[in-house]
């Protein structure tokens, strides 16, 4: 599977983990997290996490584990209560643990979204001498507007949807996250275009060019130079657009090379 | 010391104060002023000297009376209560003139993971990394290592488990960064905590009732029981109690 990003060397690391994914999905689907409907969730689950492999990100081992509890957790489900292997809280909910575990991680990503609130806040506010509150670049990918996940899910129904009209590889053609990286560079930061995500796929025919221009975008995110965005709550398209890093970096006549950090030569 | 040491012009307390935070860059302290207050009065005579009796109450009520002259006289700047300390400040509204003229657009924003990692130490303090892994259900060693990098966070400890793992706390650029008076200002704080001490006493009763129960059990099963529960017992005390 990796032989289609093979230029691509730097794998992009997801800091989000397992939970993340489940409360998303839970979201996703407007299902009670009291009771999951697990059978659902768990196919949900492990469609994202292919997805996740065949893009090659560098995601936490716990997803792999988390996959192997949901999958248990459904086969104890399908039991008759009385059939149930002995646990320890007998006659316990097997998605009990889980939920308390969601339940309890929901708490704090509430608290970080006012966290965040505060941060916007303080955009606006200046100290003597012009003193302003700012930290040093944060690392990694830096959604804000939408979640990895929400990429993710579009891009699994981008693939599924593109499944079905049979995908051609065409071999004299040769796909690379670098060329990508260029062209959406010059289309949406150089050009100021926006491009919602589904208009961008939709004349793709290659499954190698699709993964190539996924991998581009998250990359571009990830150097703060495109800005992933969507209609708050809602799981609609998701329009691709400049950056306000990127505008100012433009504004300041920074060479191309060195926003990319030498990266056009990969 | 002698009458060149005299003041010509004393200003009031609030204008002192006023001048004060606006010459400097650290949140100031009441007791900061207060002694501010109190070394100038030893090199300088009247008015000037009689400040040595200042205390905090007459800081805190000068500061009030600063606050509502600004308020009151619409000049663009508030004084405001951050982290520990008075800074003054542009009122928020004038916020986008500021920023084009300081040529400053939004400063970089910190992606949801870190601020997830953040809120977990902010309201958990202090814990150890494998704590806010078991949380986020996924390792947190990079997040953490650069909320370290960017001063947000610090080793506040370490733990008395094995391996003696550190302990992290939020900084004072945390309550910088979002505007915080104190960690109490988070929003459910207060809550946050006595949900953890409700949890706590919840678990301290089910311990108790256990015993109970294994006291009962062990008084049919003769003494094997009874050492059981005692073990038990110390072990379950461990974690909460460090």
């Amino acid at each position: 599977m990796t032989e289609e990003n093979e230029d691509y060397n730097v794998k992009l690391e997801v800091f989000e983990g397992p939970l993340d994914l489940l409360l998303f999905l839970i979201k996703k689907e407007e299902v009670d997290i009291y009771d999951i409907p697990i059978v659902r969730i768990c196919d949900q689950y492990n469609e994202h996490l292919n997805v996740m492999r065949m893009l090659d990100l560098n995601i936490a081992g716990e997803f792999m584990v988390m996959s192997a509890t949901l999958m248990l957790i459904k086969s104890r489900m399908l039991l008759p209560v009385e059939e149930r292997p002995e646990l320890e809280d007998d006659e316990e909910d097997p998605r009990l643990d889980l939920v308390r575990q969601l339940v309890e991680y929901k708490k704090f990503k509430d608290a970080a979204n006012t966290l965040e609130e505060m941060e916007e806040s303080q955009h606006n506010v200046f100290f003597p001498e012009g003193d302003h509150v700012a930290i040093g670049k944060d690392s990694g990918l830096a959604l804000r507007d939408v979640s990895i996940f929400d990429l993710l899910s579009s891009f699994s129904e981008i693939l599924k949807r593109a499944q079905d009209e049979e995908l051609t590889e065409i071999f004299s053609e040769k796909y690379t996250v670098a060329d990508k990286v260029d062209y959406l560079l010059n289309e949406i930061v150089r050009k100021g275009k926006k491009k919602s995500l589904h208009a961008l796929f939709k004349d793709m025919r290659s499954r190698s060019e699709m993964v190539c221009t996924f991998l581009a975008i998250l990359e571009l995110i990830r150097m703060r130079q495109v800005r992933a965005a969507q209609e708050p709550g809602e799981f609609t398209d998701i329009v691709l657009l400049k950056s306000e890093e990127a505008e100012e970096e433009l504004l300041e006549e920074k060479p191309m090379e060195e926003i990319l950090g030498g990266y056009g030569d990969a | 010391m002698g009458m060149h040491n005299q003041l010509e012009v004393i200003p009031e307390i609030k204008e002192i104060l006023c001048a004060m935070l606006f010459a400097t860059k650290e949140p100031l302290s009441v007791r900061q002023m207060v002694n501010v207050f109190k070394r100038t009065a030893e090199t300088y005579e009247g008015v000037a000297a009689s400040f040595i009796e200042m205390t905090v109450a007459d800081v805190e009520k000068a500061l009030e009376e600063l606050k509502s002259d600004l308020a009151e006289h619409r000049i663009g700047l508030e004084v405001v209560e951050i982290a520990g300390g008075y800074r003054l400040r542009n009122v928020t509204s004038a916020g986008p003139w500021l920023r084009e003229l300081l040529e400053k657009g939004k400063s970089a924003k910190l992606s949801k993971p870190a601020l997830e990692t953040l809120s977990i130490i902010a309201y958990r303090q202090p814990l150890q990394r494998s704590q806010i892994e078991s949380i986020r259900g996924v390792a947190a060693d990079s997040i953490v290592r650069n909320l370290l990098e960017m001063g947000l966070v610090k080793v506040v400890g370490r733990s008395d488990l094995p391996g003696k793992p550190w302990l992290y706390g939020t900084t004072q650029a945390f309550l910088e960064h979002f505007g915080l008076k104190s960690l109490d200002e988070l929003p459910g704080m207060a809550e946050m905590r006595r949900n953890l001490e409700q949890r706590e006493l919840e678990l301290k009763a089910r311990e108790g009732s256990l015993e109970e129960e294994d006291s009962e059990k062990a008084e049919g099963d003769g003494s094997d029981g009874q050492d059981e529960s005692s073990a038990g017992e110390a072990e379950e005390n461990d974690p909460h109690e460090s």
